[in-house]
């Protein structure tokens, strides 16, 4: 019966893909203009439209305003919205849905590994994450290294390949980032580091190779004969260090995330830091050195000995302090279905509303460096958006749909979605090995 | 991370979860709350209502239109009330929060079968993760040896209190708990029970030698010497206390009710990641379910669970608890505050979670006469809250347990 229901539902999804590319193709004849009238509105790059209308053409927001300032072309499909609550899709700076996992175990500095060579763009997660309204993921790999390789950053569009999920930079570049991590997680017998100490110095040694690196190439002014021989470790690092990919650093405590402060000051790097689960007792620090604070919220303390001091109160302390904060799962750690949660409870603890919706959305594309295309409702941008059944801080909430450059990729009203929304025979998979992140976290 | 640091990082977080108080007295007090809801969950909620404890025990409930509050007694003052919270199934007091071997006691993995363990030896009254469940309301733990042992010993009922586990104990030795899961399975070679089938075996092989142990007791076999672990099994087969079967897969569930079929003991389903298959059956044998955490990750064995499970159970007409269940690593305890909110805005409603967490808790457990509702001579136990306790951003203002304020200041 589960295996009938199973592929019952892979047809629809063969089938729904079909219908969405046939669609697609239409729409290039004759421009597709979808028009979300009535909701309440949260922009997050303004004030709330109590009573609004979202302009859609061709995947592109055209106009965000009150249902009386935006006209709506008589050939528009129109969604009547009204009671409901739409606002950006949810933006997740740290998520290891559909696996993705980078770095083996033979050194703990892996620069050219990248992930997208091992996400399993088929993984239920993505589908989960979508009922989650999530339309933005950066999907790393894990923290038991001090490097781990380059991230993906991925939108949620309807998938069959990695390639379907992309994103590409202005200069044609797969945006992604470099996952780093210190602490215990990448703590071992060499060549892995057996102390803090050690752990910093195998940092700083690998960052001067790619400054001497990128020196050779310099100097080399493009004569064959001078130019180093390329290495895709050292080409990956040199991006990091030109700040075109961002270093997003997994660190718990005080002192780690100053050490990542102390390293991003010696070196330059861009650098969004990730959980910081201690950011309450150094938050001043975080917002002078003008570093975005991408933040766990966890419900109960405990489970991890160097994260045990983490607080629901680290939002609003970064917060208070200035400093720039957003939230991410990490599912599996936390439930991408569950996200805006995660925002709520740090409104529990003090944070701004304000803060925590835009903690959601535009902070956590600005950290991907994608915030001129997603994060917020404003003429020019992706289409990105979820129709909510209201407030996005109340637990009664439901995610009703979820929109991603115009295409609908989430709606509870469909079985199958519904199904993924909610769980039941039939949502899992038996082809994942179970949490294997999980797996690894625990052994370190 | 050094030893340094795991004790500095240790102590930090143990001052912050302390229990207010350093050292207290548990004789019960006298304590009155005013609220704008009170919900007793025995009967329809009062608006503007008046809780009444005297000596620890409620003296009185209603509203305040009728209920006077006696001279000379605190009152405090909350928009919402409900009885002190249940989790029907813990582990907090034996798997504690720093997650080192020194303080993981929930489960003992040297032989598979040891029902001769008993939570009471175990429980540490003074692990912050207490503290931390009372700071959301919780005033009453089943608790004790987790999932992951084919038996893994007897558990305990507490009040969220005390230094000591005398101060905290309400019921010594409540249910016996066992697991047919993956978790109780071992791929060690030359171990077992490596399969389901052999797990079965090896319960049933045990519950047999219960059997014929009852037997020559009884009728004075003086040959026959004391055997602890079989008189727990022999408590369970004579109905004394229920046996606690973690079981998620459908067909351990099955297994589960094929096995009280053919000894008779009372059973308790807990966890049942796929029990939404077989309502009829569950139904049928008058088995209750305390359900996993509405949040638990769905995966491994658990791959195919449900927000919806408690709701889908309690419209077939079973009886349903919630609980924090077992948790391996972040977080180390689930609380059943939060747990019964996802409940509630996944089916249950606001009634159906939060009696799956006081009333009907209570009953599950066997406690109903003293705790889970607000009714005159039940315990004093209260949890207040500033809005719908469910609400992502409401807060716990303070948890009373016997009349003594256990936790005060929102949390």
């Amino acid at each position: 019966m589960g295996k009938a229901m199973r592929s019952a539902g892979r047809r629809l999804v063969a089938w729904s893909a079909i219908c969405l590319a046939a669609g697609t193709w239409a729409g290039r004849a004759d421009a597709e203009i979808r028009a979300f009238v009535g909701a309440e509105i949260l922009p997050i790059a303004g004030e709330p439209i109590p009573e609004g209308t979202l302009l859609v053409r061709d995947g592109t927001i055209e106009a965000v305003g009150p249902v009386g300032e935006v006209a709506v072309p008589a050939k528009a499909e129109v969604h009547d919205v009204a009671g409901k609550v739409l606002m950006p899709g949810l933006v997740d700076t740290h998520s290891h849905v559909g696996g993705g996992w980078a770095a083996d175990d033979s050194a703990p500095i892996q620069p050219a590994v990248r992930n997208l060579d091992s996400i399993d763009a088929r993984d239920p997660g993505f589908q989960r994450a979508r009922a989650g309204g999530l339309t933005v993921l950066n999907v790393m790999p894990g923290s038991g290294h001090l490097l781990s390789g380059q991230t993906t950053y991925l939108k949620l569009r309807e998938a069959g390949t990695i390639d379907d999920l992309l994103i590409h930079t202005a200069d044609g570049r797969i945006a992604g980032g470099m996952k780093m991590a210190n602490g215990t997680n990448p703590r071992g017998e060499p060549p892995f580091p057996g102390t803090r100490g050690k752990a910093a110095a195998l940092v700083r040694e690998q960052l001067v190779k790619a400054q001497e690196y990128r020196a050779k190439v310099g100097a080399a002014a493009g004569d064959p004969e001078e130019v180093p021989e390329r290495d895709l470790a050292m080409e990956a690092l040199v991006e990091v260090l030109e700040g075109e990919r961002v270093v997003h650093h997994h660190t718990h405590r005080h002192d780690d995330i100053l050490t990542v402060l102390r390293l991003r000051e010696e070196f330059g790097f861009r650098l969004v830091l990730q959980h910081v689960s201690e950011a309450w007792k150094v938050a001043d620090e975080i917002a002078a050195a003008g570093v975005p604070s991408s933040i766990i919220v966890i419900d109960s303390p405990g489970g991890k000995l160097e994260a045990i001091d983490i607080s629901m109160e680290n939002g609003r302390a970064l917060e208070e302090a200035g400093a720039f904060v957003g939230f991410h799962t990490d599912d599996w750690i936390t439930d991408s279905r569950l996200f805006l949660r995660s925002a709520a409870l740090a409104v529990r603890a003090g944070m701004s509303r304000e803060g925590a919706l835009h903690g959601l959305t535009l902070a956590g594309a600005t950290m991907l460096d994608l915030a001129e295309r997603t994060g917020s409702l404003e003429p020019g941008k992706d289409a990105d958006f979820i129709v909510l059944s209201g407030d996005p801080l109340s637990v009664y909430t439901q995610v009703l749909e979820t929109w991603v450059e115009g295409e609908k990729v989430f709606d509870r009203a469909r079985p199958e979605d519904r199904l993924a929304a909610e769980g039941g025979w039939g949502a899992g998979t038996v082809r994942r090995e179970p949490i294997a992140c999980f797996d690894e976290e625990m052994g370190r | 991370m050094s030893a340094l640091g795991r004790r500095l990082g240790g102590l930090a977080a143990c001052a912050a979860l302390a229990a207010p108080g350093a050292s207290q007295d548990w004789a019960g007090q006298d304590l009155a709350v005013r609220a704008g809801t009170i919900h007793t969950m025995a009967g329809e909620a009062i608006r503007d209502g008046v809780v009444v404890v005297v000596d620890g025990r409620i003296a009185a409930v209603g509203p305040a239109s009728e209920v006077a509050i006696p001279d000379g007694v605190p009152v405090l003052e909350a928009a919402v009330v409900t009885p002190g919270l249940i989790d029907a199934h813990s582990v907090v007091g034996l798997s504690g929060y720093l997650n080192s071997p020194h303080d993981q006691d929930q489960v003992e993995r040297s032989a598979p079968i040891q029902p001769d363990l008993r939570a009471i030896d175990a429980y540490n009254a003074r692990e912050p993760l207490v503290a931390w469940v009372r700071e959301h309301g919780v005033t009453t733990l089943h608790t004790g040896h987790g999932p992951g042992a084919l038996v893994a010993g007897e558990t305990m009922i507490v009040k969220t209190r005390g230094e000591t586990v005398d101060e905290a104990v309400v019921v010594p030795r409540a249910m016996l708990a066992a697991t047919l899961a993956e978790s109780a399975l071992t791929e060690e070679e030359g171990k077992s029970p490596g399969t389901r089938g052999k797990a079965v075996a090896m319960l049933r092989q045990r519950l047999i030698a219960a059997q014929e142990y009852l037997g020559k007791r009884a009728s004075g076999d003086e040959e026959t010497g004391r055997d602890l672990a079989l008189e727990s099994l022999g408590r369970v087969l004579e109905g004394e206390i229920p046996l606690l079967l973690t079981a998620e897969r459908h067909q351990d569930i099955a297994s589960a009710l094929r096995l009280q079929r053919e000894f008779g003991f009372r059973l308790v389903l807990d966890s049942g990641a796929e029990s939404y298959l077989l309502t009829d059956e569950i139904r049928a044998a008058g088995v209750p379910v305390i359900v996993h955490p509405p949040m638990v990750r769905p995966s491994g064995e658990r791959e195919n669970a449900s927000m919806e499970t408690a709701a889908r159970l309690a419209e077939a007409g079973i009886p349903v608890a919630l609980q924090s269940g077992y948790e391996a690593y972040v977080p180390k305890t689930r609380v059943v505050l939060f747990e019964a909110a996802v409940a509630a805005a996944h089916g249950l409603g606001f009634e159906g979670a939060l009696a799956a967490i006081t009333r009907d808790a209570a009953e599950l457990l066997g406690i109903a006469d003293r705790v889970g509702t607000l009714e005159p001579g039940k315990d004093g136990d209260l949890a207040l809250y500033d809005g719908d306790p469910f609400e992502y951003t409401s807060h716990c203002l303070a948890t009373v347990i016997e009349g003594v304020v256990v936790q005060d200041g929102p949390r």
